[in-house]
């Protein structure tokens, strides 16, 4: 199937704004799926609240966009009752790891079959740039006029320790890489978390001084490593990205279905 | 073949009901007092094949029965004040997207954590209006364990009939009480399966057109038909939109499914009301302790009876209307500071000959409670 026969051609052009790492990011997950050969009627896309949940809008899948926070809990909800679909979340920083924090530990630790893609732009876009939970310190947003004070989370990490049992980083530079990545973190039986790195030109970049998204992108370049790099040894403060984490671990709803029989079997 | 008798809690009354329905999927979050509602159902769910899943908090449950809807299943989650404030959120999307779903909400003390092991009717407001902006919504009760089944099955079937999240407002006392149910044999309750659509695969469906008699043929994720499900105003195809048109309508579609079918929704029971000059108006447990006191009074020659409303929203306003009007006394027994008694008030020709009988203390209002009222109301003393 042609890679345009995925997207709902009526919509576009696509809301985002020129420069905006997440329509590369839509890009990298049309082939991920195209390259699978996956059947539509078998695709469920989940998004919450902000820029980058409108990706689902643009999929011609089932699509479910929802409130704040709260996409993996209805994921959860749409997987468990029906484990044949295939379902993939797509996420910004503050909507998977603010509000959201609570849903990705706990999709993580149970390890039920969820693809959770965080686009990381480390900025509330949609409501014009405040900070997030990934901005980190000494960044600049519209809530943090003398620079931002918070600690930041590194999503790797905290899926690492929340139990996901695939664990990858990529960025919006790293393209082929990126649909590489979306595509084994799909084939993945478990919870895939995919961080990719997503430049906000217009807040981001604008309030921090970073330039536009070709300056934006190049940093991303520049910014990070293959993991186990030698790069990695000489510099430690590059980024890796690649493939963290990919275990067999108990799937959550297989397990259920094991409950099932157990139940159905009587005592 | 003899019908099922069972000596139980409130609580596994509604989990009977909601499996004779066809309930298939539950998500939930423990809390006092409707965590039984839960623990049974993790038992008896997966013996159907059914699904059960402790979520990590009360919003993710009323989000995951949304999710388990979509894929085409009955669902419920189960909770009590706290809990229900925080699904209130998600309840605005059931309503929104027009996804069917059952909402429990055992009633205790509030607000905040209040009295949780005590009984309360606080509720029924923030049932109505919990959720943000306009809206219309469905909820019913019941003050014993036959009419607690009963409701909950028939929770579910206005659920699929509407498209709506409906909203069973039971109390503490129906909760943990126990008493006799007996279980109807199947067929006896006609249930609503869910509509789906007639459109075949590769033809336009519209997921929010209304049928000619208003309803909305869905369609299940994993189906031929791929649509999409928002939040925000949408068109017939679920798409988002801000065309004033378009808002407007959507609107008035979701309150006006409702309210234009008040009296078909509205359930409720008379007691000795034919000749009743003072008519009690009631719900949940309180409307136990309310016909007790008319049985008690009826005998000494009092002209007094009960309606028992089972349908709290949309507000039987045709019904109290037809038994109050020519009351001399409406007095409204509710568990909190006069919720229904404000909506009777607004509903009555003669608001003036409205009064409030109730407990807001945590305690189970008794016969002896009420007839003290009605004595002060009579200007009687006690």
């Amino acid at each position: 199937m042609a890679v345009r026969d995925y997207i709902r051609q009526r919509f576009f052009p696509h809301l985002w704004c020129s420069g905006c790492g997440h329509g590369i990011v839509l890009n990298g997950l049309i082939r991920a799926v195209e390259r699978l050969g996956m059947s539509r009627n078998e695709m469920v896309m989940v998004s919450g609240i902000g820029c980058s949940s409108r990706i689902s809008g643009y999929m011609d899948f089932h699509t479910l966009h929802t409130i704040h926070g709260r996409a993996l809990a209805f994921a959860t909800g749409v997987k468990l009752s029906k484990p044949e679909l295939n379902v993939i979340v797509p996420m910004g920083d503050g909507d998977a790891l603010s509000i959201g924090g609570n849903h990705f530990i706990h999709a993580a630790r149970r390890n039920i079959d969820i693809t959770a893609i965080v686009m990381n732009n480390r900025i509330y876009g949609m409501t014009g740039g405040q900070y997030s939970p990934l901005s980190g310190p000494g960044i600049m947003a519209t809530t943090a006029p003398y620079s931002n004070i918070d600690q930041g989370f590194d999503v790797v990490e905290m899926a690492k320790a929340a139990g996901a049992t695939f664990v990858a980083r990529t960025t919006t530079y790293h393209v082929q890489q990126m649909a590489d990545i979306i595509r084994a973190a799909i084939l993945h039986e478990g919870f895939s978390v995919v961080e990719v790195m997503s430049q906000c030109p217009t807040y981001f970049g604008r309030k921090n001084k970073q330039g536009g998204a070709v300056d934006m992108m190049k940093r991303m370049k520049a910014d990070t490593t293959p993991i186990g790099s030698k790069a990695k040894a000489e510099h430690p403060e590059l980024i890796e990205r690649g493939i963290f984490v990919q275990l067999d671990k108990p799937e959550y709803c297989s397990e259920y279905n094991r409950i099932i029989e157990r139940a159905m079997g009587g005592k | 073949m003899t019908r099922q008798i069972k000596f139980i809690q409130g609580n596994e009354a509604c989990v009977e009901g909601a499996l004779y329905a066809g309930l298939d999927f539950f998500a939930g979050y423990p809390i006092t007092p409707s965590t039984e509602i839960a623990e049974h159902l993790s038992r008896r769910l997966p013996q159907r094949g059914g699904k059960f899943i402790q979520m990590e908090d009360e919003i993710a449950s009323m989000c995951a029965i949304i999710g388990a809807s979509l894929t085409g299943h009955k669902v419920l989650t189960a909770t009590s004040g706290p809990g229900f404030s925080l699904k209130q959120e998600a309840l605005g999307y059931a309503v929104m997207a027009e996804i069917p779903c059952v909402i429990v909400n055992v009633q205790r003390g509030g607000p905040s954590t209040g009295v949780p092991t005590h009984v309360s009717q606080g509720d029924v407001m923030q049932a109505r209006w919990g959720t943000h902006g306009d809206h219309s919504i469905v909820a019913l009760t019941a003050s014993n364990h036959q009419d607690v089944f009963a409701m909950t099955v028939e929770a579910f079937n206005i659920a699929e009939t509407y498209r709506t999240p409906v909203i069973l407002l039971f109390d503490e006392v129906i909760g943990h009480m126990r008493e006799r149910l007996e279980i109807p044999e199947q067929g006896e309750i006609p249930l609503v399966e869910r509509l789906r659509t007639a459109v075949q695969g590769g033809v336009d469906y519209h997921p929010y057109l209304p049928r000619e008699d208003g309803r909305l043929p869905m369609s299940d994720f994993g189906d031929v038909h791929r649509y999409n499900v928002t939040g925000l105003v949408h068109d017939m195809w679920g798409f988002p939109s801000d065309n004033p048109k378009i808002v407007h309508g959507l609107l008035r579609h979701l309150v006006d499914k409702i309210e234009n079918n008040a009296n078909q929704m509205a359930r409720y029971k008379t007691f000795y009301l034919e000749d009743a000059e003072t008519v009690l108006v009631s719900f949940g447990s309180a409307a136990r302790s309310a016909l007790h006191i008319v049985e008690s009074l009826r005998p000494r020659g009092e002209k007094i009876g009960l309606l028992e409303l089972q349908t709290l929203w949309p507000f039987p306003a045709d019904v109290i209307n037809q038994y109050c009007n020519a009351a001399k006394y409406t007095v409204v027994v509710e568990m909190n500071m006069g919720q229904v008694c404000q909506m009777v008030k607004t509903t009555v020709r003669h608001p003036e000959r409205v009064f409030l009988a109730n407990r807001i203390d945590g305690v189970f209002i008794t016969p002896t409670d009420i007839k003290n009222i009605l004595r002060l109301i009579k200007g009687k003393g006690v």
